[in-house]
């Protein structure tokens, strides 16, 4: 659901900046529950307070909610399951696609810097090579953050 | 039983890190193993369900599994119950976050986050492609969406749509 929420949020309506954009999935991906669900909490929070967070936590739950609603009670025939799922067979494909594409987009935009690049190389690697938890990724990001930040003082301290 | 529903699902969603597949053990032991409101088998059909619908699969079970405990009182207990501490714990930290942007502090963390979740994002695409791209077919399928994405302004709901209709043709 990220590409439609950048696309959205970014492109269409302009609520926030690409960096703003990231920054807002890193919290909303170390926080417990879907991710979709955070984030329409966090831009709705964002935008007009706790109820500019209800009202975009609706707006998130009710698609889902009515779909299974009404497959639960009318939809049990199998001959319209199976149209459904070619459907689905065909928009795969593209989802692999869109959340690709967000990842290119968002990195051109906001790696910038030749340790970023490298940090979030490293950060992928231990992803799919040692499928460390994502929450674990994100604090160690943190980390790094902090100890640059740290750093980068001490230089400015040096040479003043 | 509607209380029990709603307590449950609150459960789910203060320890569903990670969210998404993430999510399904956790919703597995509760639901069968715990309570026993599904069946292993109709567990499975559920996950497939939230599959092939879109929206997040955590809500998709907690609609249909109060759905089939306690009708539609109880999908909007456990929905609502789901989705509870996700509302407390994100707007509280938003608040933080926003109210801190400035600081330079938070803004190193954030230097370290950014490029961090830009790969759990490439990351997630490649963890879902090796699982649904099994043939050079569904390949080329995938470079077509992502030019598309890419290179064009078209919406990506549009783009959605449009493989769904060819798969219903093509498959």
């Amino acid at each position: 659901m990220i590409p439609l929420i950048q696309q959205e949020v970014v492109t269409n309506h302009n609520w926030m900046s690409e960096e703003d954009f990231v920054d807002m999935l890193a919290v909303t991906q170390s926080a417990p529950g879907p991710v979709a669900v955070n984030a329409a909490v966090f831009i709705g929070y964002k935008l007009g307070g706790l109820t500019g967070a209800i009202v975009a936590l609706s707006g998130t739950i009710i698609p889902s909610f009515a779909i299974i609603l009404f497959l639960a009670t009318f939809l049990s025939a199998q001959s319209n399951y199976n149209y459904l799922n070619r459907f689905f067979e065909g928009v795969r494909p593209a989802v692999v696609a869109l959340i690709l594409g967000v990842g290119l987009k968002t990195g051109r935009k906001v790696i910038s810097s030749f340790c970023g690049f490298l940090l979030g190389t490293i950060a992928l690697v231990l992803l799919l090579v040692l499928h460390l938890h994502p929450f674990l990724l994100i604090m160690l990001g943190a980390l790094a953050g902090m100890l640059h930040h740290h750093l980068l003082k001490k230089e400015t301290k040096e040479v003043p | 039983m509607l209380w029990l529903l709603f307590k449950t699902f609150f459960f789910i969603g203060l320890f569903g890190f990670g969210g998404g597949y993430a999510m399904i053990p956790l919703i597995q032991e509760e639901i069968v193993f715990n309570h026993a409101w599904l069946t292993a088998q109709q567990f499975a059909d559920i996950i497939a369900v939230a599959e092939i619908t879109p929206g997040p699969i955590a809500i998709n079970t907690a609609t249909y599994v109060g759905y089939q405990a306690a009708g539609i009182t109880g999908s909007v207990c456990a929905t609502l119950g789901v989705v509870f501490p996700s509302f407390i714990l994100v707007s509280t930290l938003a608040g933080i976050v926003l109210k801190n942007k400035e600081n330079p502090y938070f803004q190193g963390i954030f230097q370290g986050l950014r490029p961090v979740v830009v790969a759990l994002i490439i990351g997630a695409a490649i963890i879902l492609g090796a699982q649904t791209i099994t043939n050079s077919y569904n390949f080329f399928l995938t470079l077509i969406a992502l030019g598309l994405f890419y290179f064009t302004k078209i919406h990506p709901i549009a783009i959605l749509l449009g493989f769904g209709l060819l798969g219903i043709f093509i498959f």
